[in-house]
């Protein structure tokens, strides 16, 4: 039966929100990493608070195109809250201190969400880092609070929900985050999908147009500023609860710069890009090590230079030629089917 | 007639330059208003000021009496005025569903709504559908606005101002660089326009102006230079000189 103009214009509003087979496919092998390979849980632990802090660049850069060099001043700050809460007994429950660490690196971002409103990308980048630097050295300057460059020793992290205790071999750390991962994952995933996910990709595309259409432009990219940086915070507040650690480097220029090139790697503006990036950064970056102790750096250079002369926009493509790959299998198996959102292209 | 849109010693500045200087202007509600003048007048500019897009260095803008100079674009859209551009500003990754239910989500409020998903709002996307089939973007609704045909483009840009229910719309140069087959369909459009908006047109192409506007000022070096209906305009000597490229003293 033919549809309606208006079933299928619905139909066709909805189409990107759909969840494509291979997101199932992505987060089932998620779950079975949990129980096929138990004795990587420590480095995929990193992977998943890694993708969680890649996915709160994603939410800026990919969906209203504001770039960051300094996205660790929000992951730093949102570590050493959760460090000192615990440390303190001020919220000692893991969940809601992670919440509340989201909370106040939230707050930053909204004070900070100000200085990147206006200016070009060159200004953005600069205003970021500046931030990111001027938080790692007041967080240097008061060791009574910080510990200064010894960091913050003595953190001890209660059970979570009061239930599991975090294990010298990462278990519970990486169910934990891979939990949490996936929970912020699905109301990012309902963020960008919703009206308001829509205006700040018009935002993205034309500012210009998108003003004169009724959009406050300042108030939707200060608002989701304000969520990529509660988002980058939990991310920050993981990484402290499953260390029970915090030391200055959190909020290292190098930290907001590999953010980056996690992004890089797996590409913007479709939300599985930090994702598999952080896994193929973690992963690559742990390989390289083993391979060659001393010089990692020089392959990670190397990735670097090689995908930057490739350029930003082909990347998208080769992930995207992957991906018209995996259409094609999921087409013979299930018809009508496609597999992933395809990110928007940077054409113009 | 109540005016909808009045302009006080409107004045911009660019370094030294007067891009616009001293501008006073006043459409009534309803009327379809043409701006007109040579290359480099300032006509777009008039428009920027009067949409927000700048800031005048002096004078006044009231929209249905109320003082809007200090306001912002989106704040003025809101209050029922929209426009249109000469090169097209539209979201060229987005389909013209999409686009269209941007501004009615906006007009309705629902703009920032981001714990719904978009499509779900059953009268938003009756009135997409309902808009894009006015404009005859129907067939085309679904395909990325960058791959449309330029007409299309040109008929997209007058139906986001549309999309916002404006009182006062403002047309910079619609027909501009459509090609001559596809032209009719725009000057269709722009003639079918609710009676009830009011109009303010900029526009090259003199025939299109006086078939269509019950009113004409003329810009010349950023300053009215005559104000009329069609008639006395047409018949005004300094126009035509300004028009044959003549200096004023000539």
């Amino acid at each position: 039966m033919p549809r309606s103009l208006l079933e299928e214009a619905t139909h066709r509003l909805a189409t990107r929100a759909r969840w494509r087979p291979l997101e199932y496919v992505f987060w089932l092998a998620a779950i079975a990493s949990v129980f096929l390979v138990p004795g990587r849980h420590l480095i995929l632990t990193e992977v998943a608070w890694l993708a969680l802090f890649a996915l709160s660049l994603d939410l800026i850069l990919g969906y209203a195109g504001i770039i960051s060099l300094g996205h660790a001043a929000f992951f730093g700050l949102g570590s050493y809250a959760a460090a000192l809460l615990a440390k303190y007994g001020i919220v000692t429950e893991p969940v809601l201190a992670l919440i509340v660490a989201g909370l106040i690196a939230s707050v930053l971002g909204f004070a900070t969400s100000f200085l990147v409103l206006r200016g070009s990308d060159l200004t953005r980048l600069m205003v970021t880092l500046g931030v990111a630097l001027i938080m790692r050295e007041f967080a240097n300057q008061i060791p009574w609070l910080t510990g200064g460059a010894d960091g913050l020793q003595g953190v001890i992290i209660a059970p979570i929900l009061g239930m599991f205790q975090f294990d010298i071999f990462g278990h519970v750390a990486y169910v934990y985050c891979l939990a949490v991962l996936f929970v912020l994952f699905l109301l990012a995933r309902r963020i960008v999908y919703s009206p308001f996910g829509l205006s700040l990709r018009a935002v993205k595309g034309n500012p210009l147009r998108a003003g004169s259409i009724g959009i406050s432009v300042n108030a939707r990219l200060v608002a989701i500023y304000t969520v990529s940086a509660f988002y980058a915070g939990v991310a920050g507040a993981l990484l402290a609860q499953a260390t029970a650690f915090a030391s200055l480097d959190v909020f290292s220029f190098e930290r907001s710069a590999d953010l980056l090139l996690v992004l890089i790697i797996g590409g913007t503006g479709y939300l599985y890009g930090g994702l598999i990036g952080a896994v193929i950064f973690k992963l690559m970056q742990d390989w390289i090590a083993n391979l060659t102790p001393q010089y990692w750096q020089f392959w990670i250079g190397l990735v670097l230079v090689l995908i930057v002369l490739v350029g930003r926009d082909r990347i998208g493509q080769w992930t995207g030629g992957l991906r018209l790959l995996a259409e094609k299998i999921i087409r013979r198996v299930a018809p009508g089917a496609t597999a992933l959102a395809v990110p928007p292209r940077q054409g113009r | 007639m109540p005016i909808a849109l009045e302009t006080q010693g409107l004045e911009k500045h660019f370094g030294g330059i007067a891009a616009v200087n001293g501008v006073s202007l006043r459409i009534e509600k309803g009327a379809r208003h043409a701006l007109i003048g040579p290359n480099g007048a300032g006509k777009t500019t008039v428009i920027n000021l009067l949409t927000g897009v700048l800031r005048p260095s002096a004078g006044r803008i009231l929209l249905d009496g109320a003082d809007v100079t200090a306001l912002e674009s989106y704040k003025r859209v809101r209050r029922g005025l929209a426009r249109t551009f000469q090169i097209n500003q539209l979201f060229l990754d987005l389909t013209p569903l999409e686009t269209v239910g941007l501004a009615i989500s906006e007009r309705m409020g629902a703009g920032a709504q981001w714990w719904r998903l978009v499509g779900t709002n059953a009268a938003v996307t009756a009135e997409i559908v309902e808009i894009l089939g006015r404009f005859n973007l129907t067939d085309v609704m679904y395909e990325r606005t960058g791959n449309l045909p330029y007409g299309k483009q040109r008929l997209l840009e007058i139906a986001l101002a549309i999309a916002c229910r404006p009182n006062v719309l403002l047309l910079d140069e619609p027909a501009a660089g459509v090609p001559e087959d596809e032209r009719h369909e725009i000057l269709a459009t722009v003639a079918a326009l609710p009676a009830d908006v009011t109009v303010l047109l900029i526009e090259h192409d003199m025939d299109l102006v006086f078939a269509f506007a019950d009113r004409i000022s003329v810009l010349v070096n950023g300053a009215l230079f005559v104000d009329g209906a069609p008639d006395e305009v047409a018949r005004d000597p300094r126009v035509k000189a300004v028009y044959l490229g003549e200096s004023l003293d000539a």
